[in-house]
Parts: C-alpha cells; structure tokens; sequence
C-alpha cells in the first residue's frame, strides 16, 4: 500500500513535512541574523521542528511498512509526494515575512498538539505531548517579534502589515477538510482542521490587533500544499535540502 | 557473569550531561528504566527536547559507562510518554546548576505562568533578582539567555518545560 491509500499514513505525514520544511526554511537563516541572538533563536526553533519532523516522520515509516526510514522520506521523495501545507515553503522573505509566517504556523500547530494530546494513535499523542510544549516557547518567541516589528516604526510596521497582507491568504489550507482528513476524524486521529479556526483565531488575531496591524479580508483562495500541489518554491528547497543525500547515497558521518 | 541493576545505575550516575556537565543524566532524570538479565543490560531514556542533538552522544556515552562497568550487551531504548520535565530536577540538582553557573527553572512547568508574564529570574552568582533577557534561546533550546544588572555577568536559565 503506498502513501497515496493509506490515509492514516496521510495523516501523519502533512504533520511530519510541515515541521521539516518550515526547519529547512529557518536554517536557511543560520548565520545569517544581524545579531547573535535572533539568529540562534530562529535556528533553535528550527531544530525543534526538526525533532518533530524526525519523531513524525519515523512513525509514519512504521506505519507504512514498507521499510523507508526517516532519512528515505526526508531525502528521496519527490515534491509532489511533499503534503506540508503551502505556507510553510514560502520563501523567508524580510525578516517581519520570516516572524510571521512561522508564527502562523507554530500558533496553529499549539492548538493541534493540545488536541492530537488525546489522539487514538497512541505514537502520535506523545508526540504532541512532547512538541505541545516546545511550541509554547516558540510562539512566544516569533509573538513577541510580530509584535514588535508591528507597533515598532513606520518601516518595520509596513513591512509587517505587508507580510501579513501576503501570508494571511496561505492560512486558510490549515483549516481545510478532505478525505484524509474526515477519515483521520472519524477514528479519533485527530480533529477535523475546520474545527481549529475558532481557538486559532482567538489566539493569533488579539496579537495582531495589539501589533496595530489590519487583518485583510477573507479571500476565496486556498493553497492546496497538503494535496501535495505545490509553489515553486518548494522544488528549490527540497534540491538543497536532498542534494547531499542523493549524491552520496548511504553516506554516513 | 551477572549484572546487577544497582551496578547498572551507579554506572550511570557517572554519565554526565554533555551539554552540562555538572550533573549527571540521573540528576536530568531523563534514565526511566534499566532492567538487566545476567550481563546484558536494558536501558530506558526520554530525551528533553525532541531534537536535542546531545540524545545521539547521550546514547553512546551510556553503552560506553555500562560496557565499561562490565555489562557485555546493552541495548537503550528511547521513549517519548511521559514526555521529560524540568520539575524532575531535584533542588540538589537546581544547587548544583546554580553553581554552574546556570540559573535553574523559577517555576514548574505544569503551573507555568502565561509566557508573556516573565517571572524575574536570580542571577547565579549574585543572587540578585535585577536581571534581563537578553534571548529566549540560548546556545541550547532549553536555555534562555540573561544578564545580571547588578554583577554585569550574563548567565544562562534553564526554562521551564
């Protein structure tokens, strides 16, 4: 049974690829902060997420059965096999884009790992016990600089207001439903996405208004990233990411 | 010949910390179980954060301490549930950090306070509660980065989790 027919394995996956890719994006930024401490911040984030992806992705290979590891699903799928949502591939963007985006993402993953804490998949519920409170550090931390850049200058606040304007779009595939989805549901997998928009909302929109920035209208667009139909930009990322691995094919340190 | 568990932990009690080597993987409390049947030994480990790198070196270190004590099989399993706090510190444990140089956690994570109220944390080595953040992370995710207002000396502080 491969990926595509096995929705518990789905599941698991969209989890796993949405940690790993968003890790890949903000170690792009590895010694690249105009100071020491955001860029140790970013990139202790993303190591984080990258923990997570490597518990996820571990168990969606046992659950597969088909004898792919970590390092097989990370390295030598291709994009379209790739079921992280859109948001997470954008590129970094200035540094109000690279906040935001994964303040959207993290603050939306804290109201996921409180759910998926009760999932029936007993390898899944510990690790959102685990991720839940590392998480809580994370939104904190990217929180605290959208709110900064926000009701900072008039620079940084139009450079946030315009991240926003950008990313905001890209949110709405956190909160769509299908197949995989219902079926995850259905045996107490875990929550419906749809069923996340309320306790996202109440937590990411108060920090946005306190940031005196303008939430944009809702849009009809929805990124279909988790379907696995991507940006362009994830093609770009997984080439640097794999390129080590597919060169030297069972290369170890 | 046999092993024995009391050996077993003994051994472990001298595996330090890599990131922290003031006090030991017991003091962390991240050893949950070891069980031993003649010379092979099974060890139980939790890792503190999901991507800590010190778990690979940890694991290593561990067979190296048992093997070392005489135990000829070792096997060590990882286990996430329940998922490693920092309230499984002793306050021998938080002196010894002290010492160290590294403020312990101020709180237990399962009363935490909402994280935009920061409790004030005391400096290590002064005492003095007059300290700032100066970035939530430090050179390890578990740590956060502050600096004494009154001794000058930046310091580093365990954070709750």
């Amino acid at each position: 049974m491969n990926a595509a027919t096995n929705p518990h394995v789905n599941y698991i996956l969209r989890l796993a690829d949405g940690s790993l890719v968003l890790a890949q994006r903000l170690s792009e930024l590895c010694g690249k902060g105009p100071a020491l401490e955001p860029d140790i911040a970013l990139t202790n984030i993303a190591l984080d997420l990258l923990g997570q992806a490597r518990l996820l992705l571990s168990h969606a290979g046992t659950l597969e059965g088909q004898g792919r590891d970590e390092d097989a699903l990370a390295y030598w799928r291709d994009a379209k096999d790739f079921l992280n949502p859109t948001l997470c591939e954008l590129p970094n963007g200035d540094f109000a884009q690279t906040c935001l985006r994964a303040y959207c993402y993290v603050s939306w993953q804290a109201v996921l790992w409180a759910q998926l804490q009760q999932s029936s998949d007993a390898a899944l519920a510990a690790i959102a016990a685990k991720s839940c409170k590392e998480t809580r550090y994370h939104c904190e931390h990217l929180g605290d600089w959208v709110l900064r850049l926000g009701d900072g200058t008039a620079e940084s606040h139009a450079r946030m207001q315009r991240a926003l304007d950008y990313l905001y779009p890209y949110t709405n595939e956190l909160f769509d439903s299908d197949a995989t989805d219902e079926a995850a549901a259905a045996v107490g997998l875990g929550p419906l996405p749809s069923t996340l928009a309320a306790d996202w909302q109440a937590q990411v929109l108060p920090l946005l208004t306190e940031a005196t920035l303008s939430v944009p209208a809702t849009v009809p667009f929805h990124s279909t990233g988790r379907r696995g139909v991507h940006s362009e930009a994830l093609g770009h990322l997984l080439g640097e990411m794999q390129v080590v691995a597919r060169a030297h094919p069972g290369a170890h340190w | 010949m046999s092993f024995s568990a009391e050996a077993a932990w003994r051994a472990l009690g001298g595996v330090p910390d890599p990131e922290i080597p003031a006090i030991s993987i017991l003091d962390l409390g991240i050893v949950r179980a070891v069980s031993c049947e003649d010379d092979r030994v099974a060890v139980t480990v939790t890792p503190t954060y999901g991507g800590c790198p010190a778990t690979e070196v940890i694991r290593e270190d561990i067979c190296r301490a048992l093997q070392a004590a005489g135990a000829r099989e070792v096997a060590v399993t990882v286990q996430l549930t329940p998922a490693w706090t920092t309230d499984w510190l002793s306050e021998d444990t938080k002196a010894r950090l002290r010492a160290y140089g590294i403020a312990p956690p101020a709180a237990r994570a399962g009363q935490a306070q909402p994280l935009r109220f920061r409790p004030r944390i005391r400096c290590p080595r002064c005492e003095s509660a007059h300290t700032e953040q100066l970035a939530a992370f430090g050179a390890t995710a578990c740590k956060a980065l502050y600096r004494c207002l009154d001794c000058l000396e930046p310091f580093e502080y365990f954070k709750p989790i």
